[in-house]
Protein backbone atom coordinates (compact mmCIF):
# COMPACT_ATOMS: atom_id res chain seq x y z
CA UNK A 1 0.00 0.00 0.00
CA UNK A 2 1.61 3.38 -1.43
CA UNK A 3 1.94 6.30 1.56
CA UNK A 4 -0.63 9.02 1.19
CA UNK A 5 0.87 11.75 -0.17
CA UNK A 6 -1.35 14.60 2.09
CA UNK A 7 -0.01 12.80 5.38
CA UNK A 8 3.42 13.33 7.25
CA UNK A 9 5.59 10.56 9.17
CA UNK A 10 7.31 10.00 11.92
CA UNK A 11 10.61 7.43 11.67
CA UNK A 12 9.11 5.35 14.70
CA UNK A 13 5.88 4.53 11.50
CA UNK A 14 3.45 6.67 12.81
CA UNK A 15 1.17 9.46 10.16
CA UNK A 16 -0.29 12.60 10.68
CA UNK A 17 -2.96 13.95 9.03
CA UNK A 18 -3.55 17.53 7.89
CA UNK A 19 -3.84 20.47 10.48
CA UNK A 20 -8.11 20.74 10.47
CA UNK A 21 -8.29 23.68 13.76
CA UNK A 22 -4.92 22.66 14.53
CA UNK A 23 -5.89 19.30 15.27
CA UNK A 24 -4.57 16.09 13.59
CA UNK A 25 -5.19 12.60 13.08
CA UNK A 26 -2.29 9.63 13.90
CA UNK A 27 -2.36 6.36 12.99
CA UNK A 28 0.50 3.59 12.39
CA UNK A 29 1.67 3.14 8.70
CA UNK A 30 0.90 0.30 6.25
CA UNK A 31 4.36 -0.70 6.33
CA UNK A 32 4.10 -0.72 10.20
CA UNK A 33 1.23 -2.58 10.11
CA UNK A 34 2.49 -5.07 8.09
CA UNK A 35 5.63 -5.97 10.06
CA UNK A 36 3.62 -6.47 12.93
CA UNK A 37 0.77 -9.01 11.59
CA UNK A 38 -2.64 -9.13 12.73
CA UNK A 39 -2.91 -6.84 15.49
CA UNK A 40 -5.23 -7.61 18.22
CA UNK A 41 -5.16 -4.91 21.01
CA UNK A 42 -4.80 -1.15 21.01
CA UNK A 43 -4.21 0.82 24.09
CA UNK A 44 -4.46 4.46 23.05
CA UNK A 45 -3.76 7.70 25.24
CA UNK A 46 -6.66 8.93 26.92
CA UNK A 47 -8.79 12.07 25.85
CA UNK A 48 -7.15 14.89 27.72
CA UNK A 49 -3.92 13.47 28.15
CA UNK A 50 -0.82 15.61 26.79
CA UNK A 51 1.51 13.57 24.52
CA UNK A 52 4.85 14.49 23.71
CA UNK A 53 6.96 13.87 20.52
CA UNK A 54 8.84 10.93 20.08
CA UNK A 55 7.33 9.70 23.21
CA UNK A 56 5.43 5.81 23.72
CA UNK A 57 1.62 7.07 24.31
CA UNK A 58 0.19 3.29 24.17
CA UNK A 59 0.96 0.24 22.66
CA UNK A 60 0.06 -2.06 20.19
CA UNK A 61 -0.53 -6.33 20.72
CA UNK A 62 0.24 -8.52 17.94
CA UNK A 63 -0.10 -12.31 16.96
CA UNK A 64 4.37 -12.58 17.73
CA UNK A 65 4.92 -9.12 19.51
CA UNK A 66 4.25 -5.60 21.21
CA UNK A 67 5.49 -2.88 20.14
CA UNK A 68 5.07 0.93 21.39
CA UNK A 69 3.14 3.80 19.78
CA UNK A 70 4.68 6.51 19.64
CA UNK A 71 3.21 10.37 19.32
CA UNK A 72 4.55 12.27 16.20
CA UNK A 73 3.89 15.48 17.74
CA UNK A 74 3.02 17.25 20.97
CA UNK A 75 -0.19 18.06 22.16
CA UNK A 76 -3.01 17.42 23.77
CA UNK A 77 -5.57 14.20 22.90
CA UNK A 78 -8.55 15.05 21.61
CA UNK A 79 -10.11 11.59 20.62
CA UNK A 80 -9.36 8.07 20.17
CA UNK A 81 -10.83 5.74 17.92
CA UNK A 82 -13.40 3.83 19.75
CA UNK A 83 -13.77 1.47 16.24
CA UNK A 84 -10.01 0.60 16.43
CA UNK A 85 -10.19 -0.31 20.14
CA UNK A 86 -13.79 -2.51 19.28
CA UNK A 87 -11.84 -3.94 15.94
CA UNK A 88 -8.19 -3.86 16.10
CA UNK A 89 -8.05 -5.25 13.16
CA UNK A 90 -8.38 -2.23 11.30
CA UNK A 91 -5.22 -1.49 11.58
CA UNK A 92 -4.21 -4.15 9.47
CA UNK A 93 -7.14 -3.49 6.57
CA UNK A 94 -6.98 0.22 6.76
CA UNK A 95 -4.40 1.40 8.32
CA UNK A 96 -4.74 5.12 7.05
CA UNK A 97 -8.46 5.66 7.23
CA UNK A 98 -10.48 3.51 9.59
CA UNK A 99 -7.51 2.27 11.59
CA UNK A 100 -6.65 5.78 12.65
CA UNK A 101 -5.54 5.75 16.41
CA UNK A 102 -6.45 8.85 18.09
CA UNK A 103 -6.30 12.93 17.55
CA UNK A 104 -4.13 15.66 18.81
CA UNK A 105 -4.51 18.84 18.80
CA UNK A 106 -0.77 19.71 17.98
CA UNK A 107 1.20 22.19 20.25
CA UNK A 108 4.62 21.39 18.95
CA UNK A 109 5.86 19.67 15.89
CA UNK A 110 9.21 18.01 15.94
CA UNK A 111 11.26 19.33 12.70
CA UNK A 112 12.02 16.11 11.59
CA UNK A 113 9.21 14.47 10.08
CA UNK A 114 9.16 13.03 6.72
CA UNK A 115 6.82 13.60 3.26
CA UNK A 116 5.43 10.55 1.72
CA UNK A 117 8.27 10.41 -0.53
CA UNK A 118 11.00 10.24 2.44
CA UNK A 119 9.06 7.62 4.28
CA UNK A 120 9.20 5.42 1.36
CA UNK A 121 13.04 6.01 1.18
CA UNK A 122 13.28 5.45 4.75
CA UNK A 123 11.56 1.93 4.45
CA UNK A 124 13.40 0.94 1.41
CA UNK A 125 10.52 1.01 -0.71
CA UNK B 1 31.35 -30.03 15.75
CA UNK B 2 28.43 -27.86 14.82
CA UNK B 3 28.11 -26.34 10.82
CA UNK B 4 30.30 -23.76 10.29
CA UNK B 5 28.35 -20.71 10.63
CA UNK B 6 27.42 -18.71 7.03
CA UNK B 7 25.71 -15.39 6.37
CA UNK B 8 22.75 -16.31 4.84
CA UNK B 9 20.05 -18.72 5.99
CA UNK B 10 19.69 -21.81 4.65
CA UNK B 11 16.48 -21.61 1.46
CA UNK B 12 13.99 -24.75 1.77
CA UNK B 13 13.54 -26.27 -1.66
CA UNK B 14 9.86 -24.40 -1.62
CA UNK B 15 11.70 -20.97 -1.56
CA UNK B 16 10.60 -19.60 -4.69
CA UNK B 17 7.09 -20.72 -4.31
CA UNK B 18 6.86 -18.74 -0.67
CA UNK B 19 8.13 -15.91 -2.62
CA UNK B 20 5.91 -16.00 -5.30
CA UNK B 21 2.79 -16.74 -2.95
CA UNK B 22 3.72 -13.02 -0.99
CA UNK B 23 5.10 -14.71 2.30
CA UNK B 24 6.47 -12.68 4.63
CA UNK B 25 9.78 -14.37 5.37
CA UNK B 26 11.69 -14.82 8.77
CA UNK B 27 15.51 -16.53 9.65
CA UNK B 28 14.13 -19.35 12.06
CA UNK B 29 17.50 -21.43 13.38
CA UNK B 30 19.00 -20.51 10.31
CA UNK B 31 16.49 -21.47 7.77
CA UNK B 32 14.75 -18.73 5.76
CA UNK B 33 11.27 -19.99 6.60
CA UNK B 34 7.96 -18.74 5.76
CA UNK B 35 6.33 -16.19 8.85
CA UNK B 36 2.95 -15.70 7.43
CA UNK B 37 1.76 -15.26 3.77
CA UNK B 38 -1.25 -12.96 4.68
CA UNK B 39 -3.25 -12.90 8.26
CA UNK B 40 -1.53 -15.55 10.82
CA UNK B 41 -4.92 -15.39 12.29
CA UNK B 42 -7.21 -16.53 9.18
CA UNK B 43 -4.25 -19.67 8.61
CA UNK B 44 -4.76 -20.30 12.37
CA UNK B 45 -8.61 -20.56 11.84
CA UNK B 46 -8.37 -22.73 8.48
CA UNK B 47 -6.22 -24.99 10.32
CA UNK B 48 -8.74 -25.43 13.21
CA UNK B 49 -11.50 -25.45 11.16
CA UNK B 50 -10.87 -26.76 7.31
CA UNK B 51 -6.86 -27.15 6.26
CA UNK B 52 -3.33 -25.95 6.26
CA UNK B 53 0.01 -26.57 4.11
CA UNK B 54 3.34 -25.89 5.72
CA UNK B 55 7.00 -25.88 4.53
CA UNK B 56 8.43 -27.61 7.97
CA UNK B 57 11.65 -28.75 5.62
CA UNK B 58 13.90 -26.82 8.47
CA UNK B 59 13.50 -30.18 10.65
CA UNK B 60 16.26 -32.25 10.71
CA UNK B 61 16.39 -35.85 9.60
CA UNK B 62 18.72 -38.37 11.33
CA UNK B 63 18.14 -42.31 10.38
CA UNK B 64 20.02 -44.67 12.42
CA UNK B 65 19.87 -48.29 10.35
CA UNK B 66 21.59 -51.21 11.74
CA UNK B 67 21.13 -54.73 13.61
CA UNK B 68 21.07 -52.69 16.42
CA UNK B 69 19.93 -49.48 15.41
CA UNK B 70 16.72 -50.14 18.11
CA UNK B 71 18.98 -50.45 21.13
CA UNK B 72 21.49 -47.72 20.38
CA UNK B 73 18.53 -45.42 20.04
CA UNK B 74 17.32 -47.01 23.87
CA UNK B 75 20.51 -46.51 24.91
CA UNK B 76 20.61 -42.65 23.14
CA UNK B 77 17.21 -41.16 23.90
CA UNK B 78 14.64 -41.90 27.28
CA UNK B 79 12.18 -43.75 25.20
CA UNK B 80 11.71 -47.49 24.53
CA UNK B 81 12.30 -47.06 20.98
CA UNK B 82 13.29 -50.78 19.96
CA UNK B 83 9.82 -51.33 21.17
CA UNK B 84 8.14 -49.60 18.30
CA UNK B 85 6.10 -51.64 16.07
CA UNK B 86 7.11 -51.28 12.67
CA UNK B 87 5.22 -48.09 10.80
CA UNK B 88 4.78 -47.06 13.95
CA UNK B 89 6.13 -43.26 15.70
CA UNK B 90 6.61 -42.07 19.39
CA UNK B 91 7.28 -38.67 20.60
CA UNK B 92 10.23 -38.36 22.89
CA UNK B 93 13.45 -37.08 24.14
CA UNK B 94 17.47 -37.13 24.33
CA UNK B 95 18.58 -36.00 27.66
CA UNK B 96 22.06 -34.66 28.73
CA UNK B 97 23.69 -37.08 31.52
CA UNK B 98 22.57 -34.85 34.13
CA UNK B 99 18.78 -35.45 33.02
CA UNK B 100 18.49 -32.05 31.19
CA UNK B 101 16.57 -32.35 28.10
CA UNK B 102 18.78 -32.10 24.79
CA UNK B 103 15.52 -31.99 22.10
CA UNK B 104 12.54 -32.97 21.84
CA UNK B 105 11.90 -35.92 18.97
CA UNK B 106 9.81 -38.11 16.90
CA UNK B 107 11.16 -41.34 16.07
CA UNK B 108 9.70 -43.41 13.13
CA UNK B 109 10.42 -47.23 12.68
CA UNK B 110 10.62 -47.22 9.50
CA UNK B 111 11.66 -51.15 9.10
CA UNK B 112 13.13 -53.86 11.21
CA UNK B 113 16.08 -52.21 11.41
CA UNK B 114 15.45 -48.50 10.46
CA UNK B 115 14.86 -45.95 12.30
CA UNK B 116 14.47 -41.56 11.36
CA UNK B 117 15.02 -39.71 14.00
CA UNK B 118 13.46 -35.90 13.54
CA UNK B 119 14.79 -33.14 15.18
CA UNK B 120 14.27 -29.66 15.89
CA UNK B 121 15.99 -27.27 13.36
CA UNK B 122 18.20 -25.70 15.60
CA UNK B 123 18.91 -28.83 17.47
CA UNK B 124 19.64 -30.80 14.84
CA UNK B 125 23.70 -30.88 14.52
CA UNK B 126 23.50 -30.87 18.24
CA UNK B 127 21.12 -34.37 18.53
CA UNK B 128 22.98 -36.14 15.41
CA UNK B 129 26.61 -35.31 17.16
CA UNK B 130 24.82 -36.98 20.64
CA UNK B 131 23.60 -39.63 18.97
CA UNK B 132 26.26 -40.07 16.77
CA UNK B 133 28.64 -40.75 19.81
CA UNK B 134 26.23 -42.80 21.86
CA UNK B 135 25.48 -45.23 19.07
CA UNK B 136 29.16 -45.56 18.77
CA UNK B 137 29.53 -49.19 20.80
CA UNK B 138 26.37 -50.49 18.70
CA UNK B 139 26.49 -52.21 15.80
CA UNK B 140 24.12 -49.47 13.97
CA UNK B 141 24.62 -46.87 11.23
CA UNK B 142 24.05 -43.07 11.94
CA UNK B 143 23.28 -41.14 8.63
CA UNK B 144 22.69 -37.11 8.55
CA UNK B 145 19.63 -37.11 6.08
CA UNK B 146 18.66 -33.40 6.78
CA UNK B 147 19.13 -32.81 2.94
CA UNK B 148 17.56 -35.78 1.75
CA UNK B 149 14.31 -34.72 2.82
CA UNK B 150 12.02 -32.04 1.97
CA UNK B 151 8.87 -31.94 4.47
CA UNK B 152 5.18 -30.76 3.91
CA UNK B 153 2.25 -31.17 6.44
CA UNK B 154 -1.04 -30.78 5.75
CA UNK B 155 -2.55 -29.94 9.00
CA UNK B 156 -6.45 -29.96 9.50
CA UNK B 157 -9.64 -31.67 9.67
CA UNK B 158 -10.50 -31.42 5.85
CA UNK B 159 -6.59 -32.93 5.58
CA UNK B 160 -7.99 -36.74 5.50
CA UNK B 161 -9.84 -35.74 2.54
CA UNK B 162 -7.79 -33.70 0.67
CA UNK B 163 -4.76 -36.37 1.11
CA UNK B 164 -7.29 -39.45 0.13
CA UNK B 165 -7.54 -38.05 -3.15
CA UNK B 166 -3.82 -37.82 -3.81
CA UNK B 167 -3.04 -41.13 -2.75
CA UNK B 168 -3.72 -44.69 -2.69
CA UNK B 169 -2.25 -45.86 0.49
CA UNK B 170 -4.16 -47.20 3.10
CA UNK B 171 -4.85 -43.81 5.37
CA UNK B 172 -8.24 -44.75 7.44
CA UNK B 173 -5.40 -47.64 8.58
CA UNK B 174 -3.08 -45.32 9.65
CA UNK B 175 -3.34 -44.21 13.02
CA UNK B 176 -2.33 -41.09 14.81
CA UNK B 177 1.55 -41.54 15.13
CA UNK B 178 1.95 -43.83 12.21
CA UNK B 179 4.07 -43.91 9.03
CA UNK B 180 4.42 -45.91 5.89
CA UNK B 181 5.76 -45.37 3.02
CA UNK B 182 3.49 -44.39 -0.17
CA UNK B 183 2.82 -42.79 -3.60
CA UNK B 184 1.24 -39.16 -3.23
CA UNK B 185 0.23 -37.14 -6.04
CA UNK B 186 2.63 -39.67 -7.99
CA UNK B 187 5.67 -38.68 -5.85
CA UNK B 188 7.03 -41.31 -3.29
CA UNK B 189 6.63 -39.91 0.36
CA UNK B 190 6.85 -41.13 3.82
CA UNK B 191 3.21 -40.48 4.73
CA UNK B 192 3.23 -39.68 9.00
CA UNK B 193 -0.59 -39.13 10.49
CA UNK B 194 1.86 -36.50 12.97
CA UNK B 195 1.69 -33.06 13.90
CA UNK B 196 2.09 -29.99 15.92
CA UNK B 197 -1.17 -28.38 15.35
CA UNK B 198 -3.56 -30.43 17.74
CA UNK B 199 -5.67 -31.05 14.48
CA UNK B 200 -5.71 -34.36 12.48
CA UNK B 201 -2.86 -33.82 9.56
CA UNK B 202 -0.32 -35.59 7.65
CA UNK B 203 3.67 -34.84 7.39
CA UNK B 204 4.84 -35.95 4.30
CA UNK B 205 8.87 -36.87 4.18
CA UNK B 206 10.32 -36.47 0.23
CA UNK B 207 13.05 -35.68 -1.85
CA UNK B 208 13.67 -32.13 -1.96
CA UNK B 209 13.26 -32.24 -5.67
CA UNK B 210 9.61 -33.58 -5.53
CA UNK B 211 8.36 -30.74 -3.32
CA UNK B 212 7.41 -28.33 -5.54
CA UNK B 213 5.36 -30.84 -7.06
CA UNK B 214 3.94 -32.39 -3.88
CA UNK B 215 2.65 -28.78 -2.96
CA UNK B 216 0.90 -27.61 -5.65
CA UNK B 217 -0.60 -30.68 -6.47
CA UNK B 218 -1.88 -30.09 -2.37
CA UNK B 219 -2.59 -26.81 -3.08
CA UNK B 220 -5.07 -27.70 -5.88
CA UNK B 221 -6.63 -30.84 -4.33
CA UNK B 222 -7.62 -28.65 -1.05
CA UNK B 223 -8.26 -25.69 -2.98
CA UNK B 224 -12.46 -26.70 -2.84
CA UNK B 225 -12.05 -27.13 1.08
CA UNK B 226 -10.46 -23.87 1.87
CA UNK B 227 -6.63 -25.37 2.14
CA UNK B 228 -4.05 -22.45 2.42
CA UNK B 229 -0.71 -22.34 3.01
CA UNK B 230 0.10 -21.49 6.36
CA UNK B 231 3.46 -20.22 7.87
CA UNK B 232 5.50 -20.79 11.28
CA UNK B 233 3.34 -17.70 13.30
CA UNK B 234 0.45 -19.83 12.80
CA UNK B 235 2.54 -22.92 13.87
CA UNK B 236 3.13 -21.30 17.02
CA UNK B 237 -0.19 -20.47 18.40
CA UNK B 238 -2.02 -23.75 17.20
CA UNK B 239 0.81 -25.66 19.31
CA UNK B 240 0.76 -23.32 22.21
CA UNK B 241 -3.69 -23.78 22.33
CA UNK B 242 -2.47 -27.18 22.10
CA UNK B 243 -0.57 -27.39 25.00
CA UNK B 244 2.56 -28.77 23.05
CA UNK B 245 6.02 -27.27 24.17
CA UNK B 246 8.44 -25.98 22.43
CA UNK B 247 12.20 -26.42 22.84
CA UNK B 248 14.05 -23.00 23.90
CA UNK B 249 11.00 -22.01 25.45
CA UNK B 250 9.14 -25.10 27.90
CA UNK B 251 11.93 -27.34 27.32
CA UNK B 252 15.84 -26.53 27.39
CA UNK B 253 19.11 -27.98 28.96
CA UNK B 254 18.27 -26.73 32.55
CA UNK B 255 14.62 -28.65 32.28
CA UNK B 256 13.97 -32.07 33.12
CA UNK B 257 11.19 -34.22 31.32
CA UNK B 258 10.01 -34.30 34.59
CA UNK B 259 9.91 -30.86 35.46
CA UNK B 260 8.23 -30.18 32.08
CA UNK B 261 5.15 -32.60 33.22
CA UNK B 262 6.44 -34.79 30.63
CA UNK B 263 7.78 -37.58 33.05
CA UNK B 264 6.11 -40.16 31.19
CA UNK B 265 8.30 -40.38 28.02
CA UNK B 266 10.69 -41.56 30.52
CA UNK B 267 11.24 -45.31 30.26
CA UNK B 268 12.71 -46.53 33.04
CA UNK B 269 11.86 -50.28 32.38
CA UNK B 270 13.42 -50.70 29.17
CA UNK B 271 16.18 -53.17 29.25
CA UNK B 272 19.31 -51.60 29.15
CA UNK B 273 21.09 -48.30 30.49
CA UNK B 274 20.43 -45.29 28.78
CA UNK B 275 22.17 -41.92 28.97
CA UNK B 276 20.64 -39.76 32.07
CA UNK B 277 19.13 -42.69 33.49
CA UNK B 278 20.62 -41.84 37.14
CA UNK B 279 19.58 -38.06 36.86
CA UNK B 280 16.20 -38.79 35.76
CA UNK B 281 16.00 -40.99 38.25
CA UNK B 282 16.26 -38.47 40.90
CA UNK B 283 14.16 -35.91 39.06
CA UNK B 284 11.28 -38.66 38.67
CA UNK B 285 11.45 -38.92 42.70
CA UNK B 286 12.02 -34.80 43.12
CA UNK B 287 8.76 -34.28 40.81
CA UNK B 288 6.37 -36.97 42.82
CA UNK B 289 7.71 -36.26 46.15
CA UNK B 290 8.31 -31.84 45.85
CA UNK B 291 7.84 -30.83 42.59
CA UNK B 292 9.33 -27.09 42.73
CA UNK B 293 7.18 -25.69 39.75
CA UNK B 294 4.92 -26.89 37.79
CA UNK B 295 4.21 -26.21 34.05
CA UNK B 296 0.75 -24.56 33.77
CA UNK B 297 -1.51 -22.36 31.16
CA UNK B 298 -2.49 -19.01 32.33
CA UNK B 299 -5.89 -17.46 30.54
CA UNK B 300 -5.50 -13.59 30.52
CA UNK B 301 -8.54 -11.81 32.00
CA UNK B 302 -7.79 -8.83 30.14
CA UNK B 303 -6.08 -8.44 26.78
CA UNK B 304 -2.50 -7.53 27.15
CA UNK B 305 -0.38 -10.32 26.00
CA UNK B 306 1.93 -12.48 28.72
CA UNK B 307 4.80 -12.90 26.61
CA UNK B 308 8.12 -15.45 26.77
CA UNK B 309 10.67 -14.38 29.86
CA UNK B 310 7.43 -12.05 31.53
CA UNK B 311 7.21 -12.74 35.28
CA UNK B 312 4.08 -14.43 37.23
CA UNK B 313 3.29 -12.91 40.30
CA UNK B 314 1.16 -13.79 43.53
CA UNK B 315 -0.97 -11.47 45.41
CA UNK B 316 1.24 -8.85 46.54
CA UNK B 317 4.02 -9.05 43.90
CA UNK B 318 5.71 -11.72 44.74
CA UNK B 319 7.12 -13.37 41.49
CA UNK B 320 6.01 -17.09 41.65
CA UNK B 321 7.26 -17.81 37.87
CA UNK B 322 7.61 -17.40 34.71
CA UNK B 323 6.07 -17.60 31.05
CA UNK B 324 7.89 -19.84 28.90
CA UNK B 325 5.56 -18.91 25.73
CA UNK B 326 2.69 -16.52 25.20
CA UNK B 327 0.17 -15.19 22.48
CA UNK B 328 -3.46 -13.77 21.81
CA UNK B 329 -5.40 -17.19 21.57
CA UNK B 330 -7.41 -17.10 18.27
CA UNK B 331 -9.62 -19.98 19.21
CA UNK B 332 -10.13 -18.58 22.77
CA UNK B 333 -10.68 -14.98 21.89
CA UNK B 334 -8.15 -13.90 25.00
CA UNK B 335 -3.97 -13.92 25.93
CA UNK B 336 -3.04 -17.27 26.81
CA UNK B 337 0.65 -18.43 27.69
CA UNK B 338 2.45 -21.12 29.15
CA UNK B 339 4.00 -20.79 32.75
CA UNK B 340 6.35 -22.55 35.32
CA UNK B 341 4.62 -21.58 38.54
CA UNK B 342 5.58 -22.51 42.13
CA UNK B 343 3.93 -25.61 43.10
CA UNK B 344 1.98 -23.68 45.64
CA UNK B 345 0.31 -21.81 43.05
CA UNK B 346 -0.10 -23.93 40.40
CA UNK B 347 -3.55 -25.55 41.16
CA UNK B 348 -5.89 -24.92 38.66
CA UNK B 349 -8.27 -21.99 39.85
CA UNK B 350 -5.76 -20.39 42.16
CA UNK B 351 -6.67 -16.99 43.18
CA UNK B 352 -4.70 -14.02 42.80
CA UNK B 353 -2.12 -15.02 39.97
CA UNK B 354 -1.54 -12.17 37.42
CA UNK B 355 1.56 -11.29 34.80
CA UNK B 356 3.79 -8.30 35.10
CA UNK B 357 3.14 -7.22 31.75
CA UNK B 358 5.44 -3.76 31.27
CA UNK B 359 4.99 -3.27 35.33
CA UNK B 360 1.41 -3.58 35.75
CA UNK B 361 0.13 -7.39 37.46
CA UNK B 362 -2.41 -8.29 35.04
CA UNK B 363 -4.59 -10.50 35.98
CA UNK B 364 -4.71 -14.29 34.24
CA UNK B 365 -7.08 -17.49 35.19
CA UNK B 366 -4.67 -20.91 36.11
CA UNK B 367 -5.50 -23.72 33.88
CA UNK B 368 -4.81 -27.14 33.00
CA UNK B 369 -3.58 -27.41 29.91
CA UNK B 370 -4.33 -28.29 26.68
CA UNK B 371 -6.10 -24.67 26.37
CA UNK B 372 -7.37 -26.32 23.38
CA UNK B 373 -8.85 -29.96 22.41
CA UNK B 374 -10.03 -31.25 19.08
CA UNK B 375 -13.28 -33.39 18.72
CA UNK B 376 -12.59 -36.45 17.56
Amino acid sequence: MSNPQQLRYSKEHEWLSASEAGVSAVGITSHAADALGDVVFVQLPEVGAVVTAGETCGELESTKSVSDLYSPVTGEVTDVNQDVVDDPSLVNSAPFEGGWLFKVKTTEEPSDLLSAEEYSAFTGG
Amino acid sequence: MSQPPTDAPRRTALDALHRALGATMTDFAGWDMPLRYASERDEHTAVRTRAGLFDLSHMGEITVTGPEAGEALDYALVGHISALAVGRARYTMICAEDGGIVDDLIVYRLGEDEYMVVANAGNAQVVLDAVTERAAAFDATVRDDRDAYALIAVQGPESPGIMKGLTDADLDGLKYYAGLPGTVAGVPALIARTGYTGEDGFELFVAPEHAEALWKAITEAGAGVGLIPCGLSCRDTLRLEAGMPLYGHELTTATTPFDAGLGRVVKFDKPGDFVGRTALTAAAERAAAQPPRKLVGLVAEGRRVPRAGFAVTAAGGAVIGEVTSGAPSPTLGQPIAIAYVDAAHATPGTEGVAVDIRGAQEPHKVVALPFYKRQR
